[in-house]
């Protein structure tokens, strides 16, 4: 049996791959609590690697297609909707089967795109990845489900504001930048937040579906599962994971508690509106 | 399925696909989109009525009920799903053993969770040893319907509460006026119009529901994600209709017809929510009553 110590030393980063701690995993009846408590751990930095780099792409993005889904142009509009609509009407289980498998059917040694005076060769392998291909379909699918909130927001951005900003003189970018922005996200940062909880719990799904966890190296989850499937056990690894979850969930509260103050720093502090742990389930 | 299918290698293009598409196990993967719309017919009025009995259990006066509710809302929430969805047909299955075992077999002497084992007696086994396949599927259905309402009940829970605190509070106050008890008021006043508060809330865990159905296929059953994975991958030429990797195209199947499902159901509750907000104290029921007036 392996002490705390060990299974620390030994599982904490295994979520690397197999060079970063025990070559294999812990099997059958070798497996000891601590072992589960940091293996399970481990697998968590690829549900913030995922969560954070999706969101982080998503939030631009989303600004865009908002944007464009509320513009009065018919070219930048109905793209726009149809890629809403397209990424919220379908569940992100099957969009990670259908992306993966399509990403599969790419060429193997990349794609030659002649640009006249050179060749540029894409590489398409790392597509294949859960790193880049599932985070792909998780940013495509968050920019969606973001995009949506916005425009609900900048539909419902008073009008008194334009109206300001109309009489100052600013246009364009002067006038998204200063006031339809700030606004826009002001009214939709509580949904946001829970999106971005959505977003985080959906990392768990990314190893479950098509892509392959190379070399054992998961999320928490798909460790949480081994151990269940190893010990047939699942009132360990599943309340464990839970328990991870829901720390990950109050952390992620807690950062966007805080941009939501600095977004509503001007309002006087009773109409300030507060991050609740009442989310509306708008997914 | 048709009579020139005897001998599919010779045939042209649209009668191969002719009888491509309706070899038997084609009919197991259009059945399967049929165990889609039962799952969401069977799971979503349970899921309400737990959501119901959430919801009163966070509003009770009794602080330990109180308690309960709120403990069931905000942990499934903060707990990504398919956790539960794993968790609980697996530990409710090992549960109902677990119970069965003490009843049946009282004198047994052994523990019942050797290492890596969970062994219970023979004829605490649920479903029976020898129980027909078909049991066994609508068992591991049965689960999946339990997991799935207990999360969607939670959800649910949490919009009808926040529905029955939208209703204005002078409804109550002149239900009170008129000597209603609590249970009076919140069964003819409170009840009778929440729901029109709580539609957007419930259409869109309807939405969610539907988008979690897929969720199935991780509990081991052979649901359309099965199929398709088994249908679409390559096929070499030992099998009768040989084919490339055809899952991309089968995926691409079941995202349209799941964009069809959310969005029939989009403007299924845009029709409900416009009956419902007839004769109500809310913006769209005064617009209701001005078109009409």
């Amino acid at each position: 049996m392996r002490t705390c110590t060990e299974s620390f030393e030994g599982y904490i980063l295994r979520a690397l791959g197999r060079d970063w701690g025990e070559r294999l995993l812990p099997r059958g009846l070798d497996i000891t609590f601590c072992d589960q408590i940091f293996l399970v751990a481990s697998g968590l930095m690829w549900n913030v690697y995922f969560a954070a780099l999706a969101i982080f792409f998503g939030f631009f993005l989303a600004v865009a297609v908002a944007v464009a889904k509320f513009s009065d142009r018919a070219l930048l509009r109905i793209p726009a909707s149809a890629f809403v609509f397209a990424f919220r009407g379908s569940p992100l289980f099957i969009q990670f089967f259908f992306f993966y498998s399509a990403f599969v059917l790419l060429p193997r040694a990349g794609i030659d795109i002649p640009l006249g005076f050179t060749t540029i060769t894409v590489q398409t392998s790392a597509l294949t990845t859960a790193q880049l291909g599932g985070l792909i379909v998780l940013i495509l699918n968050t920019t969606a489900y973001s995009a949506e909130l916005f425009y609900g927001a900048l539909r419902t951005i008073p009008k008194g504001d334009l109206e300001a900003a109309d009489a100052y003189g600013m246009t364009g970018l002067t006038k998204f930048r200063r006031v339809v922005f700030p606004s826009m996200l002001r009214l939709a940062w509580p949904s946001y937040t829970n999106e971005a909880i959505f977003l985080t719990h959906s990392t768990t799904l990314v190893f479950l579906s098509a892509f392959p966890a190379r070399q054992q190296a998961g999320e928490a989850f798909y460790y949480a599962r081994y151990f269940v499937d190893q010990t047939f056990n699942p009132f360990v690894a599943y309340p464990l994971v839970a328990g991870y979850f829901i720390l990950l969930t109050l952390a992620i509260i807690g950062v966007f508690g805080i941009a939501n103050r600095y977004l509503n720093r001007h309002l006087p502090r009773e109409r300030r509106a507060r991050i609740r742990f009442r989310p509306q389930y708008l997914r | 399925m048709f009579a020139f299918c005897a001998d599919p290698s010779t045939l042209p293009q649209w009668q191969w696909f002719a009888c491509y598409l309706t070899t038997p196990t084609h009919f197991a993967f259009y059945r399967s989109f049929l165990m889609v719309m039962l799952l969401l017919a069977i799971t979503a009025p349970i899921a309400l009525g737990m959501g119901l009995l959430g919801a009163l259990a966070v509003r009770a006066r009794f602080l330990p009920l109180s308690l309960l509710g709120k403990g069931y809302v905000n942990v499934v929430r903060g707990v990504p799903d398919i956790v539960f969805f794993m968790f609980v047909p697996i530990a409710l299955g090992q549960g109902i053993e677990w119970v069965m075992h003490h009843i049946q077999c009282p004198d047994w002497d052994q523990p019942i969770r050797q290492g890596s084992d969970f062994i219970v007696c023979r004829e605490a086994k649920v479903p029976g040893v020898n129980a027909p396949a078909w049991v066994r599927d609508i068992y591991a259905f049965s689960m999946a319907v339990v997991a799935f309402a207990l999360v969607f009940g939670a959800f649910a829970a949490n919009t009808l509460h926040g529905a029955m605190q939208a209703v204005p509070r002078a409804q109550v106050e002149t239900a009170e006026a008129y000597g209603m008890t609590r249970a009076q008021a919140f069964r003819r006043v409170i009840m009778p119009q929440m729901w029109v508060y709580a539609l957007p809330g419930l259409s869109n865990i309807w939405q969610i529901l539907i988008k979690a159905t897929p969720l199935l296929f991780l509990l081991g059953l052979q649901d359309a994600v099965y199929w398709a994975r088994e249908l679409g991958g390559q096929k070499t030429s030992l099998y009768t209709y040989p084919h490339p990797d055809w899952r991309v195209w089968y995926f691409l199947v079941l995202l349209c017809f799941y964009l069809f499902l959310t969005w029939a159901s989009e403007r299924g509750f845009a029709r409900l929510n416009a009956r419902l907000s007839h004769g109500q104290a809310t913006a769209a029921g005064e617009k209701l009553r001005k078109a009409a007036a």
